[in-house]
């Protein structure tokens, strides 16, 4: 006996092995972020200044300006698996939660890409 | 979409339940901490935009408002931490009985708390530090 469904089995669907991805992709992204986060907040806080000039010479450090990178992407990558499992649980009706799943989606591809662009930018000595 | 009963069925929950607490907890200062990944983004193009651009930004990051940002984020990154490692301990098939999820509960409350005191002292010399 088959535990499939009669609309299932007739359109051929079936597991597509992929139902733990985003799971475990939220599991790695946590595991990195153990280090990654406390390297970044005992980094900030051991700064002498916070001022430009104590922040760009930081930022252009060849192993700063790397787990910085790592650091934005990976918590921006963390952040969108967490706020999409929110919206897939709070947000009801299939337009409004396509939506803003949409727009969660694109924040933080552009959150991503902001941080890593100015990181790049002060690191290979473009920035004004 | 189904109009099949979803879950969380948020009001069947008993939201004084150490359970529930500590996982809606977890939602919560994740969800907090995003907001703080924008301001560190704000934070990173504004030094990248020049000295002009970050002092402009420093006084917007300097505000009083902002401050309690701080404080707020402090506080759900040290309790997002650790019930975080407690997530990962039990995705090795380890802890999950009742006696011992109860017992790491508290212990992410203590944890957390002992982080967040540690980081608020590390961030109050921090400023004394640049003063």
């Amino acid at each position: 006996m088959s535990l499939r469904s009669p609309l299932g089995r007739v359109l051929g669907l079936g597991a597509a092995r992929e139902g733990v991805r985003r799971w475990w992709q939220q599991r790695l992204t946590s595991v990195a972020l153990v280090p990654l986060s406390i390297w970044f907040v005992v980094s900030l806080l051991a700064l002498p200044s916070l001022n430009h000039a104590t922040v760009a010479a930081w930022m252009s450090q060849t192993w700063t300006a790397l787990l910085l990178i790592l650091f934005v992407v990976i918590a921006a990558w963390h952040s969108q698996l967490g706020v999409r499992e929110v919206v897939e649980d709070y947000v009801h009706g299939a337009g409004s939660k396509a939506l803003t799943l949409v727009v969660v989606s694109f924040a933080h591809v552009l959150l991503a890409a902001a941080g890593v662009f100015a990181v790049l930018r002060v690191a290979l000595g473009a920035a004004p | 979409m189904s109009t099949r009963p979803l879950s969380p069925h948020l009001s069947v929950y008993r939201m004084s339940r150490y359970t529930v607490a500590t996982s809606f907890f977890n939602r919560v200062t994740g969800v907090g901490l995003s907001a703080g990944l924008l301001l560190l983004v704000y934070w990173l193009t504004s030094v990248a935009a020049g000295a002009r651009a970050y002092a402009h930004a420093q006084r917007l990051l300097g505000l009083p408002l902002t401050r309690l940002v701080y404080a707020g984020l402090i506080v759900a990154f040290c309790y997002h931490l650790i019930a975080g490692l407690r997530h990962l301990v039990w995705d090795t098939g380890h802890a999950l009985e009742r006696a011992q999820s109860r017992r790491s509960a508290y212990l992410v409350v203590a944890l957390s708390i002992a982080l967040m005191l540690l980081l608020a002292y590390g961030a109050w010399r921090a400023v004394v530090r640049a003063l």
